[in-house]
């Protein structure tokens, strides 16, 4: 199987351990991912909020691009996936701004089709691959993880295209295909806040902290998200939150970093390292365990 | 203690203001709010707005712009979807919300050293020179423009992501991001 | 232009002004001119009012002094005074099919300016009806006797009520109804609103009421299965599914269900909502109409594996147990059918945010009905699942309704129903109870008085669509309860209120085969999916079908004296059907022209009545006139153009266009 890869700004930067372990997981699983020349950021939620024309064009240009390759294209990142998957959506329904942004990619020497297939990692390799193929490459069951499954919005909001809206599933049959506990977990899809802890974590942070203190309160040991916002707001702020609330302590890891270590794969080709909070408590009491 | 008077004449609404937001994509739908509260109840930051979604419907729809592009609720959606999804009447609050962001932007309505339109203009200036973002470069453009005494604060978590290897040092860019140039043509909208 | 049988052709022509509606847009009078040199036409006039008393007047007169054989008249739609016309020729002496409607009215005044063009138009449709109604030719009305027997299809309050009503007026009722006993949704309620009647108190006395009229055949869990005919007679089968029981032996003494080799029940009670359980043999409920048993083949051992000690057998006296009962189908012969089908509640489970299904002590409406009934599942003590009484219960308005994403409509006995289990769970309980609305519906006789009264009683009404029911807890008080998170829309801000039971006030839907009913029966859904009424205020228990009658739920959602009011308004229409004894028939039927048919059976799939069938010795296609409704299809499609249309020939149409044109 062969997707084109399409990081976004995150991954490169603050989530390269989503990058990490993603590339390491597919190369394990036999998908072939090549990343999408010389792409530009799709605009996250930032840029709708000063151009629409603009933001659907920065989007559209990652999708023409796209598009002049055979396969789907796989968008780790929440947001870059909803941003994507509604551009496609809002230029065809509003034709409109469909020709504007027809015609400023043309200006550019790019056709736009809207043809290209906007896949999510999680999608692809639970839906793809499948649950059977995943358990055949697991060596090391996370016996004694107890994970609390954490979405977020933007993969099933507004767009529920591969999961229950309200009540998504997939991770967590994931991570019992991966031999782990997964804890019962109301707040799988709240918001985060998103860029709120950052610009104003009055807002922010408490929205952040109560996913963490339920988590812990449900008995997980380690919270596991799709997104590097997410990843990020979780994992950065857990000081700030324990002064301000209640003391809240949790690794934060990658959906594909929890697969990756149920295949074996050592901490650093996951890039676990890079985790605020560290998971090597956990790591260690796994080997214990084993 | 003051006594302050809060009445409404009808002078004040801009009937154009209901129409022109309706106008844009996603926010067609702005005339069949039956205000039933059910974004307020289930957006996760709508307790910390000074107008619940569901008032700022209502002020948009009446046409109180001046309230309605003066107001923090705007700034604070984090754009979750989540009172979109829930609607009964289908509407698209979290668009209407960025078209109302445009429009503050375009009026230049909103607080001075406010980080959430700084953080947006930043952006906006980011993509458009280099074609991506640089997530700590972005953040101290930031800071620097809204609150220099919060950057001091986030002394901690620089180090953190210096140690954990997720501070980039070198921006990230295009290789060519002047491919970008015929996007940004035609000014903003 | 010749008269086919004696005489020249001889037409009047009349232009109605309808006041200004027509006269202020078209020059009357001109086209009046105009039609006077039209061949045929021998007297054309011109009239402020031609549906007026004088107006027809002015026809029959006309038809008198100059012998008219052919009448046109140029006014608003046939839909409102074709009939009115008809009638004038008749009583006139001439046939009332031979006069042609121009519709210059709708089709032409109301959607023109004032003007030249709109008067050309005038005059082009003029002359297309004055060469058209030449060829028309005189028909006569048929009619068919009304067979006296109703069906009434639906054992609920509305299907009791209409069937009662024809009954005690001396027809035959043969009362279909699908479950095992009469009585309908009704029967589960406890009180009703706004005056707080026991349900079982008003509704089981006309529950006896059916089971003893000698004109009533009431049989139960029996449902249709065909519906062939038409109006006045209809033939329809109906399957009878076994119980068994031997109806007219059961005495409904229970001794059966003691005795049962299943020591407590193991199979959900429908009747209960979930929240008891039953044994395979049973009695749907205490007061069921026919005070009957019967057998579920699904969970009694007997009836799935041959192999029981059946001490049910043993204990009966009456020997009223068969376990080789088998369906039955029967054909009964009716003149007039009324609908009364009901309704479903919508499924909490659609939408997952309020945690029906999830969490324990998430309730439906009806469940909460039945827990508060003396002679349910809990005796009438409100309970949460761990037995224990709650402190604080959120009832939530307008679950599934006002919702594009489920339903679209307000099911309109929701408030009220809410409000009535607000004050029976106050009254039940200590707990401090709260109703959340988007509005108060209160419209009926007494509602908003007991909208007040619920006000008085202290419970709190928050005016906020509910977001979600969430077992997290944000601060220590909320720690092992339900947390509703609402915006309090008057007061002015979002709360979060812990509760220990949540209910949710249901909506109501068409049922989840009404589809399938309304094909069997031939008539018409709306886009909702409720039974379509002909007119939505003028014949709201009428359907575009002849002699079939809709009331109750299944036409919309209403309360219970909406309901039997139009349980009452079918029945009257049935019995004036019945009482009149013949219906006419419109003569505008297609027929087949025999001779020329091959046979092909390309028209019988095609027609919408199911008016055509084949004569399988001659092998021809025949129409039923009484089915017809004059649409035409088969005519058009026949391919060896042997079917023929009363009123709209070849001829006849061809006329027109050519006319029309110039």
């Amino acid at each position: 199987m062969k997707f084109t890869y399409f990081p976004g700004c995150s991954l490169k930067g603050s989530g390269r351990a989503y990058e990490e372990s993603l590339l390491a997981v597919c190369k394990q699983l036999g998908v072939e991912l090549e990343e999408l020349d010389d792409w530009n950021c799709c605009g996250a939620t930032a840029y709708m909020a000063v151009s629409e024309r603009q933001a659907f064009g920065l989007a559209a240009r990652n999708l023409a691009l796209a598009e002049q390759q055979p396969h789907e294209l796989i968008a780790p990142c929440s947001a870059c996936y909803m941003v994507l998957k509604k551009t496609q959506k809002y230029l065809v329904e509003y034709p409109q701004i469909g020709q504007e942004v027809h015609d400023a990619l043309s200006r550019g020497g790019l056709k736009y089709a809207g043809t290209a297939g906007v896949r999510h990692p999680l999608d692809v390799l639970v839906n793809d691959i499948g649950l059977d193929a995943i358990k055949k490459q697991v060596k090391m069951p996370l016996k004694g993880f107890k994970v609390a499954p954490y979405y977020g919005c933007q993969i099933v909001r507004p767009y529920a295209d591969f999961d229950d809206q309200h009540n998504p599933v997939l991770m967590d049959k994931l991570f019992k295909a991966l031999g782990a506990e997964v804890v019962k977990y109301p707040l799988k899809t709240r918001c985060c806040g998103g860029s709120l802890t950052g610009t104003l974590p009055e807002a922010g942070l408490g929205l952040s902290f109560h996913i963490l203190r339920e988590a812990q309160r449900r008995g997980a040991n380690v919270l596991a998200t799709v997104c590097p916002l997410c990843q990020f707001n979780l994992d950065a702020y857990q000081r700030d939150m324990s002064n301000k609330f209640e003391p809240v302590h949790m690794p934060i890891v990658y959906f594909t970093q929890l697969m990756g270590l149920a295949f074996g794969m050592d901490a650093k080709t996951l890039g676990l390292q890079r985790g605020i909070i560290s998971i090597e408590p956990l790591l260690k009491k796994q080997e214990v365990a084993a | 203690m003051t006594i302050q008077q809060t009445i409404k004449y009808d002078a004040e609404r801009d009937r154009n203001f209901p129409k022109e937001i309706m106008a844009r994509h996603g926010c067609e739908k702005l005339y069949g709010c039956i205000q039933c509260g059910t974004c307020s109840a289930t957006c996760p930051v709508s307790t910390y707005m000074d107008h619940t979604p569901r008032q700022l419907m209502a002020l948009t729809r009446a046409g109180f712009k001046k309230e309605v592009l003066s107001s923090l609720t705007i700034w604070l959606c984090a754009s979750c979807y989540a009172c979109t999804v829930d609607c009964p009447k289908e509407i698209k609050i979290t668009d209407i919300m960025y078209a109302l962001k445009r429009r503050a932007i375009e009026e230049g309505v909103y607080p001075k050293r406010f980080p959430i339109p700084i953080l947006a203009r930043e952006f906006f200036k980011m993509v458009k020179n280099r074609g991506r973002i640089t997530e700590n470069e972005l953040a101290v453009r930031m800071f620097l423009q809204s609150n220099w005494f919060a950057m001091m604060k986030t002394w901690r978590l620089g180090l953190n992501l210096m140690r954990t290897g997720r501070f980039s040092i070198k921006p990230e860019s295009m290789e060519k991001p002047e491919k970008l140039a015929s996007l940004f043509q035609g000014g903003s909208r | 232009m010749k008269e086919q049988s004696n005489g020249d052709i001889r037409i009047g022509f009349y232009i109605c002004h309808c006041g200004t509606n027509i006269a202020g847009v078209i020059n009357v009078k001109a086209v009046a001119d105009y039609a006077a040199k039209l061949p045929g036409v021998v007297v054309s006039r011109d009239y402020k009012y031609m549906c007026s008393d004088p107006g027809q007047a002015l026809i029959q007169q006309d038809i008198k002094d100059h012998k008219l054989n052919r009448v046109v008249v140029a006014s608003c739609s046939p839909l409102l005074h074709e009939h009115t016309f008809r009638n004038a020729l008749e009583g006139g002496g001439l046939n009332p099919f031979c006069l042609q409607m121009v519709n210059i009215r709708e089709h032409d005044a109301w959607v023109h300016e004032p003007g030249e063009p709109a008067t050309e138009k005038a005059r082009a449709l003029v002359r297309a009806a004055i060469k058209r109604v030449a060829l028309q030719k005189p028909l006569e009305k048929k009619e068919t006797k009304i067979n006296r027997d109703v069906l009434v299809v639906g054992g609920g309050i509305a299907g009791i009520h209409a069937s009662l009503t024809l009954a005690n007026g001396g027809m035959t009722v043969y009362l279909v109804e699908r479950e095992a006993t009469i009585g309908g949704h009704m029967a589960k309620f406890d009180k009703t609103f706004p005056t707080l009647d026991c349900a079982a108190c008003i509704l089981t006395p006309k529950m006896s009421a059916v089971g003893e009229n000698k004109n009533i055949k009431l049989w139960t869990y029996s449902e249709i299965v065909k519906v062939e005919g038409f109006v006045g007679n209809y033939k329809v089968t109906v399957k009878r599914k076994p119980r068994y029981i031997i109806e007219d032996l059961c005495v409904g003494c229970m001794k059966c269900v003691e005795a049962c080799v299943y020591k407590e029940g193991r199979t959900e009670d429908d009747f209960n909502e979930g929240l008891s359980k039953r044994k395979p043999v049973y009695m749907p409920f205490p007061q069921a109409t026919p005070p009957v048993v019967l057998f579920d083949p699904e969970a009694c051992i007997q009836l799935k594996t041959g192999k029981c000690k059946k001490t049910c057998v043993e204990v009966c006296d009456r020997k009223a147990i068969r376990f080789d009962q088998k369906e039955e189908l029967v054909e009964i012969n009716v003149g007039t059918i009324i609908l009364a089908t009901g309704f479903q509640t919508f499924d909490g489970k659609r939408l997952p945010q309020y945690g029906y299904g999830v969490h324990p002590n998430v309730f439906s409406a009806m469940q909460v009905e039945r827990m508060v009934n003396a002679s349910g599942p809990t005796e009438g003590h409100i309970k949460l699942k761990d037995g224990s009484q709650p402190k604080a219960v959120g009832i939530i308005h307008c679950v599934g309704s006002r919702d594009n994403r489920t339903n679209r409509w307000c099911s309109r006995v929701c408030c009220m129903y809410s409000m009535k289990l607000a004050h029976l769970i106050k009254q039940h309980t200590d707990a401090e109870v709260f109703n959340f609305y988007i509005d108060i519906r209160a419209p009926g006789k007494g509602y908003e008085e007991f909208y007040e009264r619920l006000q008085e009683e202290g419970v709190h009404f928050i005016r906020g669509r509910v977001a979600e029911v969430t077992d997290w807890a944000a601060r220590k008080e909320e720690e092992g309860r339900l947390v509703i998170r609402v915006e309090d829309t008057l007061a002015g801000f979002v709360r979060r209120i812990p509760v220990d039971m949540v209910v949710l006030a249901n909506g109501l839907e068409p049922q989840a085969d009404s589809q399938d009913v309304r094909r069997m029966f031939n008539i018409s859904c709306s886009t909702e999916g409720w039974f379509l009424e002909r007119h939505p205020k003028l014949a709201p228990v009428n359907t575009f079908t002849d002699g079939i009658f809709i009331a109750g739920c299944c036409q919309g959602p209403k309360d219970i004296p909406d309901t039997v009011a139009q349980a009452g308004a079918a029945a009257a229409e049935a019995y004036a059907l019945i009482n009149a004894g013949v219906i006419e028939l419109e003569p505008n039927t297609s027929y087949v022209v025999a001779d020329d048919c091959s046979g092909c059976k390309t028209c019988i799939p095609l027609c919408p009545y199911t008016a055509i069938s084949r004569d399988e010795v001659k092998k021809k296609a025949i129409i039923n006139e009484a089915l017809c409704k004059g649409c035409g299809v088969c005519v058009a499609a026949c391919p060896s153009g042997s079917i023929y249309q009363n009123l709209f020939s070849d001829e006849e149409i061809f006329s027109e266009i050519e006319a029309v044109i110039g």
